[in-house]
């Protein structure tokens, strides 16, 4: 039983001391070493953790932004050492921390190959043996012997993980891996853990794709700001992941756009000033304002429009899009609702607006976003992306975008 | 732990490090590799104009141009040794905060091209004791073992340096003045029999890069040399440079192990 563990952490801590004026040269090392001027901040980025990981274990690693996940793998690579505590590791791991380390811009495709080999500990003549495989992978061969520079960065990455899946070792930490790349390399990605898990190779995995930890990883442990704060069976620990951040959400939550969001910074939200939205809210049946519901529980959006300019026959409308999928899965508005004669409306006027929400969405987290727009939707006077949050949980069958119970026929043909 | 340092994974992490160094030195450049030749060369004759024609430093030595150009390049491996180890390890920080290899082996890598380097220039050099007919004696043997002792000080000061490098961002300038004033206290340019003081002459010959240069001259080129043998009698002040040369290599080697631990987090 005891040789089955292959990763034990134990107790580790890892401080970074943050000095306020850090010595960078030689003058003011000497200047604050006779003023004994030593003040720094200690940060603790990882604060007595302590897990197992057993041989043939997929392990997630969950946390948000900042919660030490990747000091944490850092540690578990050797890359840090610990301040306190052991880390005890059975068999040869590989980091990969970051596809394509120690990749060369100058080099070309074929001597990055090697390059790369060299540094997860392959020879020059086992690279060789593996050398067609891996640009047949990476679908590359017509651009082996051009320069990395030249290459786009999807190529590199592709390049990188044909190489980086050659690595035969007994435990292999990924952080994030997953984050970069298309549709079709993630698949490729997903295909490779398929038939990781059928060997006994132990994952380390820190992701924030909630999807892929829930379908690969067996345990896992939850971190926040440096510490422990769940560790068990994946669903656990991932459900614990979900109510940190609605908690989170749930105090910082503005009716304007969320700042904090950046997918949808580039987008600049349209607003030509004839009306602008405010107080939007998620509610349920009885009006109370929330942002986490259950899932079954109604749900309605419910926001204003201040009129600054005259305008004649104003569309209002909503979106519900899914954060994971990033799609738009609910739309209304009132001309889809035959309201075509909305009426004018004058400097100073305020419409109120309320739409409910199909019953049936799953365990999830979701935007809303509304939109005010003149009379044949060319233009918007105001429209808020991912201007509020809600989450849905305690679905009893989270696995799919709608839960709803649809009568099914089953029968045997005779 | 020899097993351990001369593991094969270090030896091929080594090799191809030595390697992309190489392919990338000379990246762009018309001539190439040729350039580790022609340099030396290109030195060679500016020494010999300036040193052998006007200012007539080395009359009465034998063979003095390659006497003057083995000196420099000696001196030329020492530099270019010590400043491509210094910036070696912040230089592949992308390396060292991603991926675990043993630290050490950036240092040697790097000092392995610049041997590289050194051994292209004893090509120049065995070129022109041809030329200059230079009579090789028995004395030839001892090369390897006296250049084994300026790589094993470059290599102290190395580890040294790289690891310094890392907190203090300014050790690169305050080396390059000590080169400077290396350059001038070690006989390169001028023989050592030149400087009258006796007691100036033991003191500057105790310093490693000095007493290898002479050595190295004696060996292969004219016995008409001052060594630290013959300055000293062979008295107990023969071992001072082969002390420092220890005493630096176990300084260097203990600080770049002590701080290579925070490496990753200090870059």
């Amino acid at each position: 039983m005891e040789q089955d563990i292959v990763i034990k952490v134990d107790n580790v801590t890892k401080n970074f001391k943050l000095p306020h004026n850090k010595n960078n040269s030689v003058k003011s090392a000497v200047i604050n070493f006779y003023k004994r001027n030593k003040s720094y901040d200690l940060q603790k980025a990882v604060n007595n953790v302590s897990f197992e990981v057993k041989r043939g274990e997929f392990f997630g690693i969950v946390g948000r932004n900042g919660s030490g996940k990747s000091t944490l793998l850092k540690l578990l690579a050797g890359i840090y050492s610990p301040t306190n505590g052991n880390i005890n590791i059975q068999g040869k791991l590989i980091p990969f921390i970051e596809l394509g380390v120690g990749f060369s811009p100058e080099l070309t495709g074929r001597e990055n190959v090697f390059l790369n080999g060299a540094l997860l500990g392959f020879s020059r003549k086992e690279m060789e043996v593996l050398y067609k495989d891996i640009v047949d992978f990476a679908e590359l061969s017509k651009f082996m012997n051009q320069k990395l520079k030249n290459y786009s960065s999807g190529m590199q990455v592709r390049l990188a993980f044909s190489i980086a899946i050659r690595a035969k070792s007994d435990i292999l930490l990924i952080d994030e891996v997953l984050a970069v790349g298309d549709a079709a390399f993630q698949t490729k990605c997903f295909d490779y853990f398929v038939e990781l898990k059928k060997t006994d190779t132990t994952v380390i995995f820190v992701s924030h794709d909630r999807g892929s930890l829930e379908r690969f990883c067996d345990n896992g442990i939850l971190l926040n700001e440096g510490t422990v704060i769940e560790s068990g069976t994946m669903q656990k620990v991932l459900s614990a992941y979900s109510e940190i951040i609605m908690e989170e959400l749930s105090h910082n939550q503005t009716p304007t756009v969320n700042e904090n969001t950046t997918d949808f910074e580039a987008e600049k939200n349209i607003n030509s000033g004839e009306a602008v939205i405010t107080d939007i809210k998620t509610i349920n049946n009885t009006g109370g304002k929330k942002s986490k519901f259950n899932y079954g529980e109604e749900i309605a959006i419910e926001f204003k429009v201040l009129i600054k300019k005259t305008v004649i026959n104003p569309i209002v409308g909503v979106t519900v899009w899914q954060k994971n999928i990033d799609r738009a899965i609910f739309a209304t508005n009132t001309m889809i609702e035959g309201i075509k004669q909305s009426g004018k409306f004058t400097n100073g006027e305020t419409i109120y607006f309320k739409a409910n929400i199909p019953p049936g969405l799953n365990d999830g987290e979701y935007y809303t976003e509304p939109a005010v727009s003149n009379e044949s939707g060319t233009l918007f006077f105001d429209r808020k992306q991912k201007a509020t949050t809600f989450f849905i949980s305690g679905s009893n069958n989270p696995h799919s975008l709608i839960s709803t119970r649809e009568k099914i026929v089953f029968n045997k043909i005779t | 732990m020899f097993k351990r340092i001369f593991s094969k994974q270090n030896i091929i992490l080594v090799k191809e490090l030595v390697r992309t160094d190489f392919k990338l030195r000379y990246q762009g450049s018309v001539l190439g590799y040729t350039w580790s030749l022609l340099r030396p060369l290109l030195i060679f004759i500016i020494l010999y104009i300036v040193f052998v024609k006007f200012l007539k430093v080395g009359a009465g030595i034998p063979h003095y141009p390659v006497y003057l150009l083995l000196g420099m390049v000696m001196w030329n491996f020492f530099l270019e040794m010590t400043m491509m180890s210094l910036g070696s390890i912040v230089g592949r920080g992308d390396l060292i905060r991603k991926i675990r290899i043993p630290r050490w082996i950036i240092v040697i890598s790097s000092s392995l091209s610049a041997v590289i380097n050194f051994l292209l220039n004893l090509v120049v050099i065995a070129i022109f004791m041809i030329a200059n007919h230079v009579s090789i004696s028995w004395s030839v043997l001892f090369l390897p073992l006296i250049f084994f002792e300026v790589y094993v000080f470059s290599l102290g000061i190395s580890f040294f340096l790289s690891a310094a490098f890392v907190k203090f961002r300014d050790i690169n300038y305050i080396w390059e003045v000590f080169l400077q004033a290396g350059f001038y206290i070690t006989p390169i340019l001028y023989p050592l029999s030149r400087i009258s003081n006796h007691t100036y002459q033991k003191l500057m010959i105790l310093n490693p890069m000095a007493q290898t240069m002479q050595d190295a001259r004696y060996s292969i080129i004219t016995h008409q040399t001052i060594t630290s043998y013959a300055l000293f009698n062979n008295g107990y002040y023969i071992y001072i440079p082969f002390l420092i040369v220890l005493i630096t290599l176990l300084i260097g080697a203990t600080y770049f192990k002590k701080s290579s631990k925070f490496f990753a987090e200090e870059i």
